[in-house]
């Protein structure tokens, strides 16, 4: 008998980890509502995995017992939730309005020479996902970008490549 | 009430509403998008902008939104404001930056909200130049297309299907200007309310795909006021006609039955009218000559619950009232014999739809809702607001606010009590909910009734929440009984009417108490016969040779009765009329077989749930020499459907006024026909060009108050013969307000059908026999329906074929393993060669067997209250991929 | 005295103050100071005194916002205090400075702002990608329940309250703060009708006050060192200090707590050190994105809500981007408009619409193609999306710039009109 004769969308999702379980349950103390849960579980899948797949997105809406559609709703509302894989180290790259008072543009194009990819695009090697960000509210240093959790200030050419070379040569 | 002026001109309304759906109750044009009168406002359009000024004084004034502004008393507001209308435009303009210009072959042109609203607000020319969004689009199903990029971003769609609807699979993605309002993934849209999206949606996102394949312009199809016949709701519906065939099901408002929605049922299951199996007129015979063999006295006719007032009565005409048997299966008879006859008691009410939603405590018993009488399911989840609502009053939130009445209430809603022998789409909502195997259920629902009151009947067991439940229906404003007959039990209408009565008795006054009905006449047809006159005995004179001569009107017998019986008995039978629309197994075993006409074709009368009796008005003729079945039974060649439903109404002290339900023609105006046709209609002359260039007359109908043309004057008044409102600038559906006395409010003029019921009798408890069959070995059998399929007719439309499911028993993930079963296998009932799927769902108890019999391939009344399974060879022919559950148990989770 | 409540303990080349270190620079002594016998509606009554408004942007007042809290037995007893941390305006940075810079100082604001409306929970509503005030501020945290500060029965009041940080999945319009209180429920941030306000209907349905970081941090020094030191503080009519910023091309670009009321001249010349060399100041935003322009000739204006109100803008976040003449006015508030088009949420048609067909108007400027009708439809798009048209303030926050832009830069627009 064939295995899909009842249609379900339950068998794509994968497993939770021990790990993620554990800081979605963590999360349940601090909220409410398990909506609210839903998005902060969205979070904690990506810190983990890079990025939110349909795989994770179903696990997620399998153990909170919320509506998968739900999740995609608010998944691709936030700027900050990937459900596109993403590169080991992700540029937030602020080109709002002070960033590009001071120059950010020029910024931009650099780094698009460099790395060979523009917003929304990831280095062939994997290493760098190019992603624009509202305002990083560190205007008095513009130009200004993030590469992972850390925050890059007063950004020159010179500096990015070191910035660059920097993340190459992380493991 | 309050006053405000509008425009320089004061108007008296309702302080509670907001100013947009009083200025529309007042007949003003203001347009609007994302408001809708049972979804209340949320401000996102932008489109009902008007002027408001704080007083006389005040020229300036400032832009607000209509539907966002109480109509407090004292307000001052214009709609005819420049910088107001300027605003209007300029909303418009933006809605339509990225909309096609695709109105030519879009299936909502010509009755698109949007292009009203755009002419309205004054935009006729496109400024803007510039890259238009674009999206890409869903399969979403049988029933529905998907066009984003018609949008308007009204979030309409959102709003009914999981808002109103509880829908869980329909959301809105991403945001700015690429906000998108689909499915997490392409695949079926699972509510069994999509299909209002069709009309819920201003333009054609959503539109009906049934209709695409066979379109036609609203203004082409010919329509009449309709009753659909897909469950015995009576929900009220337009269908529309072109070339001879059924095109389209759109909802008809009725304020007391079913408003603004109907069922996916309803809309997508007319299909059958079509089919290229309808049964046709034998030829080589002398149809006459046959009839008058049934006429020596002696025939027994057999009505049927599908089967109009005027047929079964016509058929009872025939074969005199002694002769006239119930075409429902024996349990059926009973239970709704019982219907029928609490339907007459005193203690108390049957709701409406609308007074269903206003119940604020509800008890279901073992009637699955959503698969029997899909409206009142949609009803009941409405009722469960009315907490939410009576909060917002407190927090002085007006009910219209709906984001921010949600937004207060959260979780809390007024309670619904389930007893269920399996889970249901209502879960959601409920507050409590029993699952456990009929028995149980019925002994529970017992408890229930003796912790409300001490006079009904005593029932072993204890139950920890029954006076917790005792209380809440006690102290509830408007407690609500619900069960049906559909459910198979006869013990849940009696708990019901328990429960019901302990209420009655306690609270000092009448009790809703909602029984269900399964088909779109069977309260009807069971007010036509003798209580005593059940199929069984039917069939049991014919076995014996009794009855020589039968006549089954409209019914499949294999569906009401042991196989080996009906097959018995109808082998036996000397004649075998049967009339019909399509072919079942009992019109295989027919000696004369006569086409019948289906719903649409034919001018009746259906009694439905409630005992409310509603006209459904022919819309199209039948082309293929189908009659009425009162027809083909008539001596009188003269016979007419309104000398019939005269005699009807004169037969029995019930049927009182029921002949007034058909306007006279000298109440329309200058005593024309109403045509049924739109003065739109096009290509009459050219119709049968292919045929004949000359033009056909039209046909004449001499019995209705209506016409196959589009000359006379459209019913511009009277809701009995409101086919298709239209209005001047308002040619999408949403001109019913234009109709209605106020928004939401009755239609003008209009009736909304006849109670037929009297509540003069006074009634008593009813005690409920114990159940001798929990001895038998194998599990309980407990009846499930499935919204698509269950319907005998519906299930031969095609649109319904493609989301239906084999048949399945519904078991526990225990009992599976110790039959060792697994999900998807076929197991055998009581060995006799009927085959189901398994489906292990997680909330069904041990104990428990849930039967789906499909179209009817499962010998149901064969078997017992308790079934024995065996695994058997796998023999699918749908499978159960559509099947939507739950509960469905999944390996690993 | 103390003349920088706000910033007294910030030096940004070091951590920040240990919870042992803050207290003995008169850290949580407000706490204490409540603790002696302050009823809920004492801290309410008193912040009103303050005069204190808020320093989010509106400048509403503080005490009488709080005011609208139900209170009493028959009102829901689940209350929320949520700070708004999502700092994201557009050239807007000084609730970093605060956070990262002295979270107890926030924690402490806190506790008053809870104890005020009688919340026990509250929420830090804090932007994802300020990843360093997350630490400090989850340290300052569990520093604070160490010492009784937070948890259950704060010393001894009866009081209970837990701080939970919440870091944002990132959209500008949760600055909003109905649509702030949807995304904390996890749903999508569209914006609120109000009414009802969050004081009656918030966060879950349920009473809640949303403050902003700077506006909450104003109140541990009002009930530390009393409201005659307050409004001492000052140099015009509104009280207490002001953190204000500058960025753009100034000599000395930075963030600096002022008293409310210096001229704009003394911020831009004393603190920002002048324009760079060589160029001239041809305009400037005063606090954030979505103000309105003001030119050279309002340098002397004082920099309080009042009198930048009078010169058609607002004081919002106190942050000001300064335009230089080297600038293209048309490229800067192009690049603001596709900030705000980009961060609409979609909910209402003339923001979800309208900025949109703005921003392709400005791609159009910004190469030379400009034409006579676009330019006329984007003067009418300042009308259409402005106050009163929109569901929220963001599209009306847009027209701010876009309206005061082409108004004081027409010749600049007219010359990338295409011939």
């Amino acid at each position: 008998m064939s295995e899909n004769l009842i249609a379900s969308t339950a068998s794509k999702a994968r497993r939770l980890t021990d790990e993620e379980i554990h800081e979605i349950e963590h999360e349940m103390e601090l909220y409410p509502d398990k909506r609210a849960v839903g998005l902060e579980a969205l979070k904690i899948v990506q810190k983990h995995q890079g990025w939110v797949s349909d795989e994770s997105m179903l696990a997620i809406s399998k153990f909170l017992e919320i509506p998968v559609s739900d999740l995609e709703s608010v998944a691709t509302f936030f700027n900050l939730v990937y459900r596109q894989p993403v590169g080991e180290n992700v540029i937030l790259f602020c080109n709002s309005v002070s960033c590009w008072v001071m120059g950010c543009e020029s910024m931009r194009s650099h780094i698009n020479e460099e790395l060979g990819i523009d917003f929304g695009q990831t280095s062939e090697d994997g290493k760098f996902t190019f992603l624009p960000v509202p305002c990083l509210g560190d205007c008095d240093k513009a130009p200004v970008m993030m590469v992972g959790d850390d925050l890059h200030r007063n950004l020159t050419q010179e500096k990015i490549n070191d910035i660059i070379l920097s993340y190459k040569e992380r493991k | 009430m309050a006053k405000v002026v509008i425009d320089g001109v004061e108007y008296e309304v309702n302080p509670d509403n907001n100013l947009l759906q009083e200025a529309l109750s007042k007949g003003l044009d203001l347009p609007y998008f994302c408001w809708h009168p049972c979804m209340g406002s949320v401000g996102a359009c932008r489109q009902c902008a008007v002027k408001q000024y704080r007083d006389s004084e005040d020229t300036k004034g400032s832009i607000v939104m209509a539907c966002m502004t109480p109509a407090t008393d004292g307000t001052m507001i214009s709609i005819d404001d420049e910088q107001a209308k300027d605003m209007r435009e300029r909303v418009i303009e933006s809605l339509m930056i990225s909309h096609p210009h695709d109105c030519p072959v879009c299936e909502e042109g010509g009755e698109c909200h949007l292009q009203d609203m755009t002419l309205m607000s004054g935009h006729n020319y496109r400024r803007y130049d510039k890259k238009k969004v674009t999206h890409r689009n869903q399969y979403l199903g049988p029933f529905i297309n998907h066009e984003m990029n018609r949008c308007i971003t009204c979030y309409r769609c959102v709003r009914f299907y999981d808002d109103y609807a509880g829908g869980t699979d329909l959301a809105a993605q991403a945001s700015h200007h690429h906000t998108y309002f689909g499915r997490y993934e392409e695949g079926v849209l699972e509510s069994e309310f999509s299909g209002n999206l069709v009309e819920v949606c201003p333009t054609g996102v959503f539109t009906d795909k049934a209709f695409s394949e066979h379109y036609s312009r609203k203004w082409d199809l010919q329509t009449a006021p309709s009753i659909c016949a897909g469950c015995g709701t009576g929900c009220n519906i337009t269908p529309g006609e072109r070339y001879g065939t059924l095109r389209r099901v759109v909802n008809r408002y009725n304020a007391e039955v079913n408003g603004y929605f109907i069922c996916d049922r309803g809309r997508f299951g007319f299909d059958y009218v079509n089919s290229a199996e309808r049964i046709r007129s034998p030829e080589d015979i002398d149809i006459t000559q046959e009839l008058e063999k049934f006429r020596d006295g002696d025939a027994i006719g057999i009505g049927s619950p599908r089967a109009s007032m005027e047929s079964n009565f016509a058929l009872r005409e025939f074969v005199g009232e002694s002769n006239f048997y119930s075409g429902l299966s024996d349990i059926d008879n009973e239970a709704i014999q019982l219907s029928l006859s609490l339907g007459q008691d005193s203690s108390f009410r049957s709701p409406s739809i609308k007074e269903i939603e206003a119940a604020d405590a509800v008890i279901i018993i073992g009637e699955d809702v959503t698969n029997t009488s899909p409206r009142l399911a949609l009803a009941l989840r409405q009722s469960v607001r009315n907490h939410a609502t009576e909060l917002a009053k407190q927090a002085q939130i007006p009910a219209w606010q709906d984001a921010a009445v949600r937004e207060l209430a959260q979780h809390e809603r007024s309670p619904l009590i389930l007893l269920t022998p399996y889970a249901t789409r209502l879960d959601d909502v409920a507050s409590d909910i029993l699952v456990a195997p009929p028995s149980e259920l019925v002994e529970a629902a017992g408890v229930i009734a003796s912790a409300i009151s001490e006079n009904a009947p005593k029932t072993d067991g204890k139950r920890d929440s029954a006076t917790q439940i005792a209380d809440v229906l006690l102290n509830a404003k408007r407690p609500l009984v619900v069960a049906g007959a559909s459910a198979g039990k006869i013990e849940y209408i009696q708990t019901a009417a328990n429960i019901a009565r302990a209420l009655s008795e306690k609270r000092n006054e009448t009790v809703d108490l909602c029984l269900t009905t399964p088909e779109v006449n069977s309260l009807g047809m069971a007010m036509l016969t003798n209580k005593e006159n059940s199929l069984g005995i039917a069939l049991n004179q014919i076995i014996q040779g009794d009855a020589r001569n039968v006549i089954v009107l409209e019914n499949d017998l294999y569906r009401r009765a042991p196989h080996s019986e009906v097959a018995k008995a109808l082998e036996k039978a000397e004649s075998l009329m049967v009339i019909d629309q399509l072919p079942t197994k009992t019109t295989e075993q027919a000696s004369l077989l006569l086409p019948a006409t289906a719903f649409s074709e034919h001018e009746a009368t259906y009694v439905n749930y409630e005992g409310r009796a509603q006209v459904s008005f022919q819309v199209h003729q039948n082309k293929i020499g189908a009659l009425p079945a009162w027809r083909w039974l008539s001596e009188n060649p003269k016979e007419s459907i309104s000398s019939l439903s005269e005699r009807l109404q004169q037969s029995s002290e019930a049927f009182k006024g029921i002949a007034e339900l058909r306007p006279e023609i000298s109440g329309t105006v200058s005593g024309m026909q109403v045509p049924r046709q739109s003065h739109r209609y096009s290509g009459r002359t050219a119709m049968r060009a292919n045929v004949n260039v000359h033009e056909p007359k039209q046909p004449v109908d001499s019995e209705s108050v209506l016409s196959f043309s589009m000359e006379g004057i459209p019913a511009a008044k009277d809701a009995t013969i409101l086919g298709a409102p239209w209005s001047p600038s308002w040619n999408s559906n949403q001109s019913i307000t234009k109709f209605q006395e106020e928004v939401s409010g009755d239609l003008k003029q209009g009736n909304t059908g006849k109670a037929l019921l009297n509540r003069d009798k006074s009634g008593s408890y009813l005690e409920i026999k114990a159940d001798t069959s929990s001895s038998n070995e194998g599990l309980e059998l407990a009846l499930a329906h499935q919204i698509f399929g269950s319907g005998e007719l519906s299930a031969k439309s095609a649109a319904i074929q493609k989301r239906m499911v084999d048949p399945y028993i519904g078991l526990s993930k225990e009992d599976a393993d110790s039959l060792g079963l697994k999900q998807g296998d076929s197991v055998s009932l009581d060995g006799n060669g009927n085959i189901a799927a398994v489906v292990i769902r997680n909330k069904i108890k041990a104990g428990t067997a849930a039967l789906y019999c499909g179209e009817n391939e499962i010998d149901y009344h064969a078997l017992g209250s308790s079934v024995v399974l065996t695994k058997a060879e796998n023999t699918f022919n749908r499978g159960i991929e559509n099947l939507i559950v739950s509960d469905l148990y999944e390996e690993g989770y | 005295m103390i003349e920088r409540p706000l910033t007294k303990n910030i030096d940004m080349t070091r951590p920040p103050l240990a919870i042992a270190d803050y207290e003995s620079n008169d850290g949580y002594q407000s706490i204490r100071n409540i603790a002696k016998g302050m009823s809920p509606s004492d801290v309410l009554q008193k912040t009103k005194d303050s005069g204190l408004k808020g320093r989010g942007g509106a400048g509403f007042p503080t005490g009488l916002k709080w005011s609208f809290v139900p209170q009493g037995d028959d009102t829901p007893k689940q209350k929320y205090f949520v700070v708004n941390a999502d700092e994201m305006e557009p050239g807007t940075f000084k609730d970093r400075l605060l956070m990262e810079g002295d979270p107890h100082l926030l924690l402490e604001g806190i506790i008053i702002g809870s104890f005020a409306i009688q919340a026990d929970t509250a929420y830090i509503f804090l932007r994802g990608e300020y990843k360093v005030a997350e630490q400090r501020l989850k340290k300052a945290i569990s520093e604070a329940y160490d010492k009784g500060l937070l948890g259950e029965n704060i010393l001894n009041t009866g009081f209970n309250l837990d701080i939970i940080v919440h870091t944002s999945a990132g959209r500008y319009i949760c600055g909003e703060e109905t649509a702030l209180l949807n995304a904390l429920e996890g749903k999508r941030a569209n914006p609120r009708s109000k009414p009802p306000f969050p004081q009656v209907s918030g966060l879950w349905g349920k009473p809640t006050i949303v403050n902003n970081v700077e506006t909450v941090c104003n109140l541990p020094g009002i009930f530390t060192y009393g409201i005659d030191w307050y409004q001492s503080l000052t140099k015009g009519k509104d009280h207490g200090t002001k953190l204000f910023g500058i960025s753009g091309k100034v000599k000395n670009p930075g963030c600096w707590e002022l008293p409310l009321g210096i001229t704009i001249r003394e911020l831009l010349e004393e603190h920002g050190g002048g324009m760079q060399d060589g160029l001239e100041l041809r305009g400037f935003l005063p606090g954030g994105g979505s103000t309105d322009f003001m030119l050279p000739e309002h340098l002397d204006l004082k920099f309080d809500y009042d009198d930048i109100a009078q010169a058609g803008s607002r004081l919002a976040t106190g942050t000001m981007i300064l335009l230089d003449d080297k600038t293209c006015p048309v490229g800067m508030i192009g690049n603001l408009m596709r900030f705000f088009a980009h961060e609409s949420c979609g909910f209402c048609t003339p923001c979800r619409d309208g900025l949109p067909w703005v921003v392709a108007i400005f791609d159009e400027f910004c190469k030379g193609q400009g034409t006579r009708k676009d330019l006329e439809i984007l003067h009418e798009h300042v009308e259409y999306m402005g106050p009163g048209r929109t569901f929220c303030a963001l599209a009306p926050g847009a027209t701010a710039p876009l309206g005061s832009g082409l108004r004081y830069f027409s010749e600049d627009f007219e010359k990338l009109i295409k011939d």
